[in-house]
This record gives C-alpha cells, sequence and structure tokens, in this order.
C-alpha cells in the first residue's frame, strides 16, 4: 500500500512537467542566444491577447512569433532586425518598450517632467516659507524677545 | 483668494487624469490601424486553393480594387460573415480569399457550404502569408487599391451595417 502512495506521489511530481509541454523545447549552440530568445519573447507583446508577452502566451499567433523569432536568431540577424520586423507587420502595438521617437516624446517626457515640475514648486515653496520665517522682529517684538532672555539669564 | 484656488490645482489635475483613464476603458483595442496601410500588399508566391498547380504572387491584385478576406474552416466568425461577403460580390465588388492555415480539403468544403463569394482563393497552410499581412486571427480584410496598395483594414467580423456604412464607401473611394 505504501509502495502505491509513493508511485502516485511521484506521478504527480509529473505533473507540471507535462504542462510545460505546450511550450516548444528549443535548442541553442550557446547561452547568449538563448538569452536574447527569452528577452525578445519577454518584451513582444501578443497582438491578440492583450497583455501577455508572446513567451507566456498559448495564443497561435504568439506561437508563430515565437517561432519566427527563433529562426531569425539562428540566422544570426540582430535583436534591432527582429523587433523592426514585427513592428512592420504587427505595429508599435507588440512592443512592451516602446521606442523614443516624435510621436512617443509626450509618453516617455511626461514622467520627468511631472518630476521635475514637482522639484520646482516644492523648491518655490521651500523659499516662499524660508522668506516669511526670516522677516525681522518689529520693535515691540524685539523688546518681548530681551525681556525674555533677560529673564532667562537672570534665574 | 488667489491663492485659495490655487490648492484646488491638484484636484483638478486629478479629475483630467481620471477623465483621461476613464475613456481609456472604452477603447477598444483591436480597433488599432494596420500597420501594413498605405504600404505595398506584402509578396508571396502560393498556390491557390482551387488549384494546386497555379502559383499566383502580388500581381494578382493590381488593376482593381479588391477586398482581400483572411479566412479558414476552423473559424466560427468566418462562416457568420459569409452572407455579407456574398453581398459585396453581387454588388460587384472583386474578392479575393486567402484561405488561412487550413486544408485543401476543409477549405474547399467550407466553400461548398457557404458559398463562395472569391474569384480566387490563396491556399495559405503555413500562414506565411498571414503573417506577413500582421493577420492575428481570421477574420481580418484589407481593401487593396488598383495599385496594390492597402488602403483599408477591418478585424473581426463585418456585421451588414459594415457593409453599408464603411467598407463600400471605401471601395468606391479608391476606385
Amino acid at each position: 500500500m505504501a509502495l502505491i502512495t509513493r508511485l502516485l506521489l511521484c506521478l504527480l511530481l509529473w505533473l507540471p512537467a507535462l504542462g510545460q509541454a505546450a511550450v516548444e523545447v528549443r535548442e541553442f549552440d550557446d547561452p547568449v542566444t538563448e538569452q536574447r530568445y527569452r528577452d525578445l519573447t519577454a518584451t513582444l507583446r501578443c497582438p491578440k491577447c492583450e497583455n501577455q508577452a508572446i513567451g507566456d502566451s498559448d495564443s497561435p499567433i504568439a506561437g508563430d512569433m515565437r517561432e519566427r523569432v527563433y529562426l531569425q536568431l539562428q540566422d544570426g540577424r540582430s535583436d534591432k532586425e527582429i523587433l523592426d520586423f514585427m513592428v512592420n507587420r504587427f505595429g508599435d502595438y507588440v512592443l512592451y518598450n516602446p521606442r523614443l521617437e516624435g510621436r512617443t516624446l509626450l509618453l516617455w517626457g511626461l514622467p520627468a517632467g511631472l518630476v521635475l515640475l514637482g522639484a520646482v514648486v516644492v523648491v518655490f515653496m521651500v523659499r516662499v516659507r524660508r522668506r516669511t520665517s526670516a522677516r525681522d522682529l518689529s520693535a515691540e517684538e524685539r523688546a518681548r524677545l530681551d525681556a525674555l532672555i533677560k529673564r532667562e539669564r537672570t534665574e | 483668494m488667489k491663492r485659495r484656488l490655487l490648492l484646488l490645482l491638484p484636484l483638478v489635475g486629478f479629475l483630467v487624469l481620471g477623465a483621461f483613464l476613464y475613456m481609456g476603458l472604452s477603447i477598444n483595442p483591436f480597433d488599432r490601424d494596420s500597420a501594413l496601410m498605405a504600404r505595398e500588399f506584402p509578396a508571396f508566391e502560393l498556390t491557390t486553393l482551387e488549384d494546386p498547380e497555379r502559383v499566383v504572387d502580388a500581381s494578382l491584385l493590381e488593376g482593381e480594387v479588391t477586398l482581400v478576406n483572411v479566412w479558414g474552416e476552423w473559424c466560427p466568425t468566418c462562416k457568420q460573415e459569409m452572407p455579407q461577403l456574398l453581398d459585396l460580390a453581387e454588388r460587384g465588388v472583386r474578392l479575393v480569399g486567402v484561405d488561412y492555415k487550413d486544408t485543401r480539403e476543409k477549405g474547399r468544403e467550407f466553400l461548398a457550404e457557404f458559398g463562395n463569394p472569391f474569384e480566387v482563393n490563396i491556399f495559405d497552410p503555413e500562414g506565411s502569408l498571414g503573417f506577413d499581412l500582421g493577420v492575428y486571427g481570421a477574420p481580418e480584410t484589407f481593401l487593396v487599391d488598383r495599385e496594390g496598395i492597402i488602403r483599408y483594414h477591418h478585424t473581426g467580423y463585418i456585421r451588414p451595417e459594415d457593409v453599408r456604412e464603411t467598407i463600400l464607401p471605401e471601395v468606391e473611394r479608391w476606385r
């Protein structure tokens, strides 16, 4: 009985491996290309499924795109060439990292711009506050202050 | 008083951002334009569904405004849109089909059952032409002008009102 349970447990351990069978096994000549494949399939967005990289998606088009990425890597194409190839067909939509160009200037520039604006506002506020606190004391206030200091000393 | 109004600035900023994001909710992510708009129809060399001996290329689409419809027997929406395509063919629009990721047998069965509005069907079993067209699901429809330039793109189901409201006017526009 114990043996059967153990065997069943062993079988259960195989389940995750079976689940991965849906994603193709690729062979690479060197680990650098393999890493590039991983990076590219993680940064290309599946055009059919809204928020998945092609490396995570079971959609048929994602499979086709992975295949093309693999073949082009084997062909010795550069990352940029592969990304251009995809953008030419599926548009900027497939780039998780939009390129810096005229149209995307606002997209990239807005966060930096807002941080800069915030810094300017903070500097402005600090200055205004410093100016009000550094205002000279009136004659009456100075007299009171002197009296207080004198009392402190004599005590 | 003026300074007080200044304090409302963050609230105004928040409302603008909120309105912007709210608008984003109603955008259909599949409404985006094809990357091939205003570009030449991609080069290909494939046989036709009708005749395995006949090889066609992109010159097939030149000379006349043509509606290219990407379909497949495995695609349920394609069946629903066939009446609209038949209607377009009847109105004198030239249609060319791309039988996408299909087998010859199933593709022919499909046409026999649902009608054939296409002058000819390009047989694309590997989906290579589909890939170059940026097709990520069938049906997709492209309008190609006389020079072989892609002028209009429709992703997904063509409703009967789409025929009247967008496709026929686009065909007229490029004729």
